[in-house]
């Protein structure tokens, strides 16, 4: 193999262990670590579906900025629904629901400037969000989520998530818990 | 005497004189069934906005019930709402959100309709019904009764509903807190792009009844104020109004409306708000001195929550939203929830309504999302057959509402319960269970237009 390719195939498992590691910190409720991990300016944004023509794609999605979407945000707010967790009356999660995180199909789609001093990556891949709350109450979010990873003195931030959730009609009552 | 009430439904179940209501309502199945036929198919139902289909052809597939129908505006430009099932075989003609269409063309078998309902084409029309199907009169099902007030568009199944503002009657002020402009101008509002539709595990009245005015769940919201996301940077709201307004339950028995609404003083100016920006701030600073000099004593109402029987909410201010109860069952509702701006702003103020929205309401909301659990388990803890023995409560304030409030100088239209001593109660609720109650009882339209009845005693008299 070149140098470029084991450089590539070694920094997509550092990124592969990143996400999951990243996965874990929601887990475990490990709310202030996982917080760490997002840049400054990092933007979370999740659109709403639509139910489109198949020549239509550009209205299938609600647009960051300009639309309503389920979420359209910073790490301010995301920082305020951590605390809001926090708080331990925030009845929504209280008591804790119980979430796993599956990751799979990871891909690079991205490299900046290259995979030997990579600066930026952007990675895709498929997410399953298991959510199960009280005592039956059981929610399955399945979708695919784009992420840009930026390298800040030496550590990986996430820049930007974009989280296409595959359903219309959201059948989770609420949305309580990061993705 | 013709204006006698009906005092409950199924005597026992609801009653408004005790405060007491059944959980049979909330989670009785064959209950729920009459009340599709009783509430849903004769009340006015909200269907959406007309910026959301501005151009002829334009189409939003919108519910009424547990019904999916078709708004759509047709080749002349006129507005229409279907029932969005076929004729022919009952296939859902449009499957898509929204979108533009000449003609709706059923999947199934192929008949096709025009934007104005009716059926223009029927695959071998000639050769299989040999020409002698009566095209005219397998149209798509329109609603009995649409109509458009300040670009908000209601229908009825009913064609012996009274029309729409009188069904609304002296409520109808209080919903254009919501639907004009922040300064008054008339319908001056658009609706942002993206509606969001979730489902709830709760009968349809759990937020019904919540959104009519339930003042004492303030608490449950804890969470959120002491976190703050409010349009200053505390709370939830930006609330100073709170200690200087009287704050009010306004209720109209005859039609089954409510409202919680603030009176500021006479002499008070607009408490300032949306201090996060000056942009934003100064906007409705401006839009707040306007609404008062252009509406005098009716500029110093500001409305929180109310409800247009039976399952349409409104927050008029923070965050102006509008939103559907949709019954899916008796035991789950869908939420479906448009938010407003005003159409001339600009674009920094929609950009800060539009991330206010986003982290208040909705599933995603950081207010909203305790609501949905607390709708949820009260719903699924009052299931259970030793548990549907016993009523809820409803007696916050019985007794204490009046039918002439007046605080300097204006007198409020509705019947009145003024919470800013006693903080809450529940007037507003027992009014909408009374009138739920007499929907479920009236045979007709003609038991349910109490007032006119009364009109006529009077006349007689
Ligand atoms: S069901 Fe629509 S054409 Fe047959
Ligand atoms: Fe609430």
């Amino acid at each position: 193999m070149t140098d470029d390719r084991i450089a590539r195939v070694l920094l997509k498992q550092e990124i592969e262990e990143f996400l999951y590691r990243e996965a874990d910190l929601l887990d475990e409720r490990r709310y202030d670590e996982w917080l760490a991990l997002l840049a400054e300016d990092a933007r979370y944004w999740m659109p709403m579906r639509r139910n489109v023509k198949v020549d239509d794609r550009e209205r299938e999605f609600t647009r960051e900025g300009r639309d309503i979407s389920w979420f359209d945000e910073g790490k301010e707010t995301l920082t305020r629904r951590v605390r809001q967790i926090q708080t331990g009356i925030h009845w929504a999660e209280e008591p804790v629901s119980r979430i796993s995180h599956l990751l799979s199909n990871i891909q690079l789609l991205e490299v900046n400037p290259s995979p030997a001093e990579p600066a930026e990556v952007s990675v895709r891949c498929r997410f399953l969000v298991y959510r199960n709350r009280v005592e039956t109450e059981t929610d399955f979010l399945v979708g695919k989520r784009e992420d840009l990873l930026r390298r800040i003195d030496g550590h990986w931030r996430i820049a930007r998530r974009k989280i296409l959730l595959d359903q219309n009609v959201l059948l989770s009552k609420n949305l309580t818990f990061f993705f | 005497m013709a204006t006698t009430r009906i005092q409950g439904y199924r005597p026992g179940l609801v009653d408004v004189a005790t405060g007491q209501i059944s959980r049979e309502i909330f989670v009785n199945d064959e209950i729920y069934q009459d009340e599709l036929e009783r509430v849903f198919a004769r009340a006015w139902l909200f269907v959406g906005h007309e910026s959301q289909i501005p151009s002829p052809g334009d189409f939003f597939v919108s519910s009424m019930g547990e019904e999916s129908v078709i708004l759509c505006r047709d080749r002349v430009g006129k507005v229409h709402v279907f029932l969005n099932s076929c004729r022919h075989r009952g296939m859902k003609v449009c499957r898509y959100d929204e979108g533009n269409a000449a003609v709706l063309t059923c999947p199934y078998h192929g008949w096709s309709y025009s934007t104005d309902g009716r059926l223009v084409g029927v695959p071998y029309f000639r050769e299989a019904y040999h020409s002698t199907l009566d095209r005219s009169a397998w149209g798509l099902v329109e609603v009995a009764q649409l109509c458009l007030y300040k670009s908000s568009v209601w229908a009825t199944w009913d064609p012996a509903a009274p029309p729409f503002l009188e069904y609304l009657g002296d409520f109808l002020p209080y919903i254009d807190l919501t639907l004009d402009a922040w300064d008054g101008s008339d319908g001056g509002t658009e609706i942002l792009c993206g509606i969001q539709k979730w489902r709830v595990p709760c009968n349809w009245k759990f937020p019904a009844e919540n959104f009519s005015g339930d003042s004492y769940h303030n608490i449950s919201h804890r969470s959120v104020d002491l976190v703050g996301i409010g349009p200053s940077g505390s709370g939830r709201r930006d609330m100073p109004e709170l200690n200087m307004a009287r704050k009010l339950h306004i209720a109209f028995p005859e039609r089954g409306h409510q409202t919680t609404s603030y009176l500021l003083p006479k002499e008070a100016a607009p408490p300032p708000a949306y201090q996060h920006s000056s942009v934003v701030s100064d906007y409705f600073r401006e839009c707040e001195e306007a609404r008062r000099k252009k509406q005098g004593d009716w500029g110093r109402m500001i409305a929180l929550v109310g409800e247009v029987f039976p399952n349409t909410a409104f927050l008029a201010r923070q965050p102006r939203t509008l939103a559907a109860w949709h019954p899916r069952g008796a035991h789950e509702t869908e939420i479906w929830r448009c938010f407003l701006v005003d159409k001339s702003a600009p674009a920094e103020v929609k950009d800060f309504l539009r991330d206010y929205y986003i982290r208040y309401s909705g599933p995603g909301g950081m207010t909203e999302q305790d609501d949905m659990e607390n709708w949820n388990y009260a719903h699924a803890a009052s299931r259970g057959t030793i548990a549907r023995r016993y009523p809820y409560s409803y007696e916050q304030g019985m007794g204490t509402a009046v039918d002439n409030y007046e605080w300097e100088g204006f007198r409020v239209p509705g019947t009145v319960c003024d919470l800013t001593q006693a903080k809450s109660s529940e007037h507003n609720l027992r009014n909408l269970y009374r009138r739920w109650a007499e929907f479920m009882e009236a045979e007709s339209w003609d038991e349910l237009t109490i007032w006119r009845r009364q009109r006529q005693a009077e006349a007689a008299e």
